[in-house]
């Protein structure tokens, strides 16, 4: 990957992204937990100050507010890191927003254990799995600027609750293409290739382009998949490429269990049985250290995703 | 409606809830009950809603965030006309619409779905948010449980409503001192409940009793008036019951309600 790549963090996408719609959609609410400042929403706050609502340290109420203004034909978004959202704020998701399908988009920033040097207590690795169980939520993980400000505007656009976890770390623009086209529950085949694939999300989607970059040079032409939807996942281009490539291979920055690699597999062991290896975190809670370094010790890196699929294939 | 036909009323709720719960064979009707002339003042003397037109943008809503008392939100409903009476008995069955906690995406009238003790406070705050957003006029009611209050996710509510000054929202505690493991005051007490929420810039009513339809009225009708209205630092203050202001806070008044004459 060129040097020039332009790169942003997702969860500046996210906060610009709502500041561009917020004068298409004047239904569109945004609500804070005193994170205005880390989530981005603050690009919001500055254009539209009487539609941001900052709720203080205080996310299980937020969530409810939300709840009660959809009923009433708001369209809110909710902003916190991704462990309150998600992890603190279950129960809350679950029965105030999840039963009644009401219309609240959940902006988690912070995802994964690219939060880096905050450490375990604030990386939320299982919030894929936790929001994978609510019934009718969808859940949506960008890869980068492009695909975050495409999954807005699509959340936006849909009736019903969604989920969208960003990231602190930087990722590389990958999808400023004229062919692009986002559209929630369909995968993204971003190379094609014959011997394997590799099933990436989010923030990972640019490394395993780059691990893909490596195999070639060895010879082993991979074929690289963005599922940037989690839920509803694109069954099809996963079965496809099971069949095509046989082997199948899942990265993300977040627990395996109960995320994207669960996903995956619940898929392949149900209707195309496949060799299937999930990279990702395992059964252990994050640390602290720079997002680059955690990648790099957890093989989530471009030269980690090389390696860990040599041993695979 | 007067108060001999409120009184009729809130007992035809009351049987509605027996014969839900007998029908059902479980459920809650000791906090049904205990709230029974609270529901029926509300849906039949107090707010502003329309069972022919339960969705629409303009009614006053009700949240019910002692959820387990379903029974009695189910019966001043379907006296009021939202669904038949007939179909009290169905509550809780396989196939009833009739859940056993409030549900807005099945049940006609019922504004949002609780249960989850705690939680509608929050909810209510958010359609209150949503009414001054939209500049409209409705109100939003909220009920709760004393030992509700336990929950901590109430007090960030009571504190988003003070602090936003939802002047359109009513908190209503149903203060029967019961909970599940015995009386509220001993199983871990939230008195005194009404300097809580006064801390949180409530204008706080003390019902004496809450079976009392005169009583209810009377509270009601002071709840819609705020205290030191319309001057910002006299709003909700007990303070100025009895206070001139000095000339500081003189202009401070004055420009607090020249502002309200620039925006009529």
């Amino acid at each position: 990957m060129s040097e020039e790549v332009k790169k942003i963090a997702t969860r500046e996408s996210y906060g610009n992204a709502l500041a561009m719609y917020g004068e298409e959609y004047p239904d569109l609410v945004v609500l804070d937990a005193d994170l205005a400042n880390a989530t981005k929403t603050n690009i919001f706050q500055k254009k539209f100050p009487e539609r941001h609502i900052d709720c203080g340290i205080a996310e299980a109420d937020m969530t409810g507010i939300a709840a009660g203004l959809a009923t009433c034909g708001k369209i809110p978004f909710i902003s916190s890191f991704a462990m309150f959202a998600s992890g603190r704020n279950f129960e809350v998701v679950r029965n105030s927003i999840g039963y009644p399908h009401l219309n609240v988009k959940i902006g988690a920033t912070h995802a994964g254990i690219t939060v880096g040097e905050d450490g375990a207590s604030h990386q939320a690795l299982e919030d894929i799995a936790l929001m994978r169980t609510i019934p009718g939520m969808t859940v949506v993980c960008p890869s980068d600027d492009v695909e975050t400000k495409a999954a807005v505007k699509a959340a936006l656009d849909l009736e019903g609750p969604f989920y969208m976890r960003t990231s602190r770390a930087a990722s590389p623009v990958i999808n400023d293409k004229p062919d692009y086209k986002f559209e929630l529950g369909k995968g993204i085949t971003l190379r094609e290739g014959r011997d394997i694939t590799i099933i990436a999300t989010g923030v990972e989607v640019s490394y395993a382009l780059e691990a893909a970059e490596k195999l070639a040079a060895d010879g082993t032409d991979a074929r690289v998949i963005n599922i940037h939807t989690i839920k509803p996942i694109d069954e099809d281009i996963i079965i496809k490429a099971a069949k095509e490539t046989k082997k199948i291979f899942t990265v993300e920055e977040a627990f395996v269990t109960g995320g994207l690699g669960s996903a995956v597999t619940e898929v392949l062991s149900e209707k195309n049985p496949a060799e299937v290896h999930r990279l990702g975190m395992q059964d252990v809670f994050g640390e602290s250290g720079s997002w680059s370094e955690l990648l790099k010790k957890y093989q989530l890196d471009g030269e980690g995703i090389y390696a860990q699929i040599k041993k695979f294939i | 409606m007067d108060k001999k036909e409120l009184q009729k009323t809130a007992n035809t709720v009351r049987k509605g809830i027996i014969t839900a719960v007998h029908g059902a064979k479980a459920g809650h009707p000791g906090g049904s009950l205990s709230a029974a002339d609270i529901f029926t003042y509300l849906y039949f003397a107090e707010m502003n809603v329309d069972p022919k037109n339960p969705k629409d943008p303009d009614r006053d809503r009700f949240v019910l965030s002692k959820g387990h008392t379903a029974p009695g939100l189910y019966s001043v409903l379907a006296n009021k006309g939202y669904f038949p009476v007939e179909d009290l008995p169905t509550l809780r069955h396989l196939g009833s619409y009739l859940q056993g906690h409030p549900d807005m995406k099945h049940i006609p009238g019922v504004d949002m779905s609780s249960g989850s003790l705690g939680q509608g406070l929050s909810a209510a705050c958010g359609m209150a948010l949503a009414g001054k957003l939209d500049k409209k006029s409705y109100r939003v009611y909220c009920l709760c449980g004393d030992g509700e209050l336990q929950e901590g996710q109430i007090w960030e509510a009571a504190m988003f409503a003070g602090a936003k000054n939802l002047d359109n929202l009513c908190v209503i505690v149903d203060n029967n001192n019961l909970q599940i493991d015995g009386p509220v005051s001993e199983v871990c007490s939230p008195y005194p409940i009404d300097k809580k929420f006064e801390a949180f810039n409530f204008h706080v009513i003390n019902v004496a009793d809450g079976n009392d339809m005169d009583q209810l009225k009377a509270a009601f009708d002071e709840a819609k008036t705020v205290k030191g209205k319309g001057v910002s630092f006299m709003e909700n203050q007990v303070g100025w019951h009895g206070k001139a202001p000095n000339d500081e806070e003189y202009a401070t008044a004055m420009a607090d309600l020249d502002k309200i004459e620039e925006a009529l």
